[in-house]
């Protein structure tokens, strides 16, 4: 008998697009909830018509960034703007859903006449999740945007870089990626609470209040004792060295080492073969060598381009010192230990091909994530949701066709 | 049976006991601030994460870390040698009255001293234990150590971010255990919500370094579909082709703005091009300054603008922005609708005047000091039990008295003795 999953019988309608809400609602399909992911033709994902695509061919079903974010779940077309598409939209969540997640701005669901109160009037134990970059309320809320630039609002892109320069951006949508455990934990705890009681309710969610929860000690350091972050480059107050050396080859061979006890500058000092350097009394210390940690940099990469990165990191791992290889896209889909844990899982999708999906990053040993099937194309499974599970008719289905409300 | 402290939360019939240094110091915080029974289990000598800046009036006090502070609010604590003896049946007792454990020991080490899973599971049977590690519990890496770099760098986020002249670059605050406790946070709800279904427990492994990969997945597709690796180039990020652009300098700092093509790029650059016209700063947009959105995303796809063209642009705006502070730059994106955001400093967060609408902030007692202290807020809005920071971080063996005394029941005389040979 197949094993149980944890989140079987809990069905979503997922309205949500970009990151935050089709990863949460995708983690959802994997630990075994049902999951319907409600699109439109006419104002598609923008993950759908963004790189990369299969061998640098666009199209909508082409791209693996929309695809990753989107597996396990079944994908309909509706086009909200109508009637006929509202009424069936509302249909999905009164007879089947427990879960509506939604990532629109403030109006938008307003507009399609799914507004949070009457959803919840007609129907008490529904779950609503939204999310938006800075909330549903508030002056700053109707504004668009994406996490891209949610790092530079959250404040990450400012501490970024070197003290002495511009500074960079982390890559990526990086507030959407702190975002999303986020509104799993609150859509959770509301099921829980739903197991409880029986009663539904409405939880929202601000990307910029979720990625500030991981500023919060910098930021009360600024209210507290008025000193405002700046950017380290690659220092750490509690580590030295702390850095990322170059090491022997071509290209982009990096490796970070942090050293941050007595115990393991000794284990360091052995690895590299106690060099003459490393006994001078201005690196004897901690604090020495806080003072000096520029030249100690130098010293430590005069040691590291001799090896390859991977041999640094594997010596001085195997002498108790964190190190690790900075590892390129390429790097990734090579890792022996995210390959030894199934990080990287091969679904055959139906333009695409074979690619790499991936599991949440926890593992249950009760209850197995499942990558059920791959991301839908866009509107794949509009007759099945129809049929199958909303139970409508031919006729029915005729009709929203030819109204143009499954687009 | 010991009896239980109520909290009004989503959580309150639930503990938790968290035996978690900095690792895993926010799953805790996040189960408690929704009204679980969270209490901490330190080292009796007091977690070393105590020892971890900034410091409240900069005063170096393992009661005064602000870091400790922030991600310890709705948690008691209790000190506790789990190696010894009686601290072993201590921690045993206490086990049995829990819904789950929270850990970020290295792999192996609970079972090795008798606490592990399985044995926690023949006293508590429906026990939950979440274990975060750097590299997940099983695995050729699962022993190896890993801090904050390690974690940035074997995720891929350091290949891609820093100037290219110089080495790859962290965020100069450590996010990637933060984030695997998060993730720690909704698996350890999703198991609980598993055991109100079925009535069992379980063992869930919570890898870092995976929990970091899902911010740079984008790494792993570029390969995948088209083995190209990128790459990091400063404040410029590239999508396979063209560099773009992602923080402009300022008057006084800088803001955040990707002018990219097709549907993203028709939001902004109709009115950000109106804008510079009524300043007389076209620049490179003479010829667009009667372009309309559909144009936008009919006739600029991103992928196939060269870089002459994309730098000539950023080059313009780049001018256009020297002559604007961060404010009037945010208050016309708000305005016109633009995805034209300010490059905050703490201060700018600190201030930022959505977050005080929101009553983002919240004011949290500190009796031993007689004061009230800002702590950031809710990162959600739950409306049928709101989230809330029901007591500020635990001193050292705070609640060692009414823990131990009061709900296990041990004598006065006994908490002295292993007071004295340093259990507690």
């Amino acid at each position: 008998m197949a094993k149980k999953r944890i989140f079987e019988g809990v069905k979503i309608a997922d309205f949500t697009w970009l990151g935050v809400g089709p990863i949460a609602m995708k983690f959802m399909a994997n630990m075994g909830a049902t999951v319907i992911h409600i699109e439109s033709v006419t104002r598609p994902d923008i993950c759908r018509v963004s790189p990369p695509y299969k061998d640098w061919k666009p199209g909508i079903n082409r791209s693996a960034f929309f695809a990753v974010y989107n597996d396990s779940k079944y994908g309909i077309t509706l086009n909200l703007r109508m009637p006929q598409a509202q009424k069936l939209a509302k249909r999905i969540i009164n007879e089947w859903a427990d879960v509506v997640a939604d990532a629109h701005l403030p109006g938008i669901m307003e507009k399609f006449g799914l507004d949070d109160e009457s959803l919840r009037k007609e129907k008490p134990s529904l779950i609503h999740v939204a999310t938006a970059l800075q909330g549903k309320t508030g002056p700053y809320s109707a504004m668009p945007g994406h996490g891209m630039v949610g790092v530079s609002l959250g404040g990450i892109t400012e501490i970024t870089g070197w003290p002495d320069r511009d500074p960079t951006v982390p890559f990526g949508a990086l507030t959407d990626f702190l975002t999303f455990p986020h509104m799993l934990t609150a859509l959770i705890a509301a099921l829980i609470y739903r197991k409880k009681t029986g009663k539904g309710q409405y939880i929202e969610l601000s990307q910029l209040e979720c990625s500030a929860q991981f500023l919060a000690p910098p930021i009360m350091d600024y209210m507290l004792n008025g000193r405002i972050l700046g950017r380290m480059g690659n220092r750490c107050n509690y580590a030295a060295p702390h850095g990322i050396y170059r090491c022997k080859g071509e290209g982009e061979r990096w490796c970070a080492i942090s050293v941050s006890s007595d115990e393991e500058w000794c284990s360091f000092c052995n690895v590299i073969g106690n060099l003459g350097w490393t006994k001078e009394s201005r690196f004897v210390t901690f604090v020495g060598r806080k003072e000096n940690e520029d030249e100690l940099n130098a010293f430590v990469e005069g040691w590291t381009v001799n090896f390859p990165p991977e041999e640094v990191m594997m010596r001085m791992q195997a002498a108790g010192v964190p190190a690790g290889l900075v590892e390129s896209g390429e790097d990734l889909v090579a890792d022996p230990q995210l390959n030894h844990r199934g990080t990287h899982v091969i679904l055959e999708h139906p333009e695409i091909g074979p690619h790499i999906y991936h599991p949440p990053p926890y593992r249950f040993s009760k209850t197995p994530n499942v990558l059920t099937m791959p991301a839908p194309c866009l509107g794949q499974h509009n007759e099945y949701v129809l049929k199958e599970i909303l139970g409508m008719s031919d006729d029915e289905i005729a009709d929203l066709l030819v109204a143009g409300a499954l687009e | 049976m010991p009896k239980r402290k109520k909290n009004k939360g989503l959580l309150s019939d639930y503990r938790i006991l968290d035996l978690t240094d900095h690792k895993g110091i926010y799953c805790g915080k996040v189960l408690g601030d929704l009204g679980a029974d969270v209490i901490k289990i330190e080292p009796p000598c007091g977690d070393p994460s105590r020892n971890i800046g900034p410091f409240y009036e900069d005063i170096p006090d393992p009661e005064k870390s602000i870091y400790w502070w922030a991600y310890n609010t709705s948690k008691r604590g209790i000190t506790l040698n789990i190696e010894s003896a009686d601290g072993k049946e201590i921690f045993k007792s206490l086990a049995k009255t829990a819904d789950a454990v929270v850990e970020s020991f290295s792999p192996g080490y609970l079972d090795r001293l008798g606490l592990g899973y399985a044995a926690l599971c023949e006293l508590n049977p429906d026990i939950i234990v979440t274990s975060i590690s750097p590299f997940g519990g099983t695995g050729p890496y699962k022993d190896w150590k890993a801090d904050d770099l390690i974690g940035w760098s074997m995720a891929g986020q350091a290949y891609v971010t820093g100037d290219d002249d110089r080495p790859p670059c962290q965020i100069s605050f450590p996010h990637s255990y933060l984030v695997a406790d998060a993730h720690a946070a909704s698996a350890t709800l999703a198991a609980l919500y598993y055991r109100e279904t079925s009535g069992e427990g379980q063992h869930i492994d919570v890898s870092m370094q995976e929990s970091m990969l899902w911010t740079t997945l984008l790494l792993v597709q570029f390969w995948d579909m088209m083995k190209i690796n990128l790459f990091r180039a400063g404040s410029r990020r590239s999508m396979g082709t063209a560099l773009f652009r992602l923080a402009f300098p300022c008057k006084d700092g800088h803001v955040g703005f990707l002018i990219a093509g097709g549907q993203l790029a028709s939001i902004s650059m109709p009115p950000l091009i109106k804008w510079m016209a009524e300043e007389g700063m076209l620049g490179a947009f003479e010829d667009k300054k009667d372009w309309e959105a559909k144009d936008w995303t009919e006739k600029v796809d991103a992928m196939a603008l060269t870089q002459e063209i994309v730098d000539a642009w950023e080059d313009s705006l780049i001018k256009f922005f020297a002559s604007k502070t961060k404010a009037e730059i945010y208050e016309k994106a708000r305005e016109k609708g633009m995805i034209i955001y300010p490059v905050s400093t703490t201060e700018d967060l600190a201030e930022n005047a959505q977050l005080k609408v929101r009553d983002f902030y919240v004011q949290v007692k500190h009796p031993e000091l007689r004061e009230a202290i800002t702590y950031v807020g809710a990162p959600y809005k739950i409306a049928e039990a709101p989230w809330k920071i029901s007591r500020r971080a635990p001193l050292i063996g705070e609640h060692n008295r009414e823990i131990y005394e009061g709900e296990l029941g041990l004598s006065r005389d006994n908490l002295r003795i292993l007071k004295e040979t340093g259990v507690i």
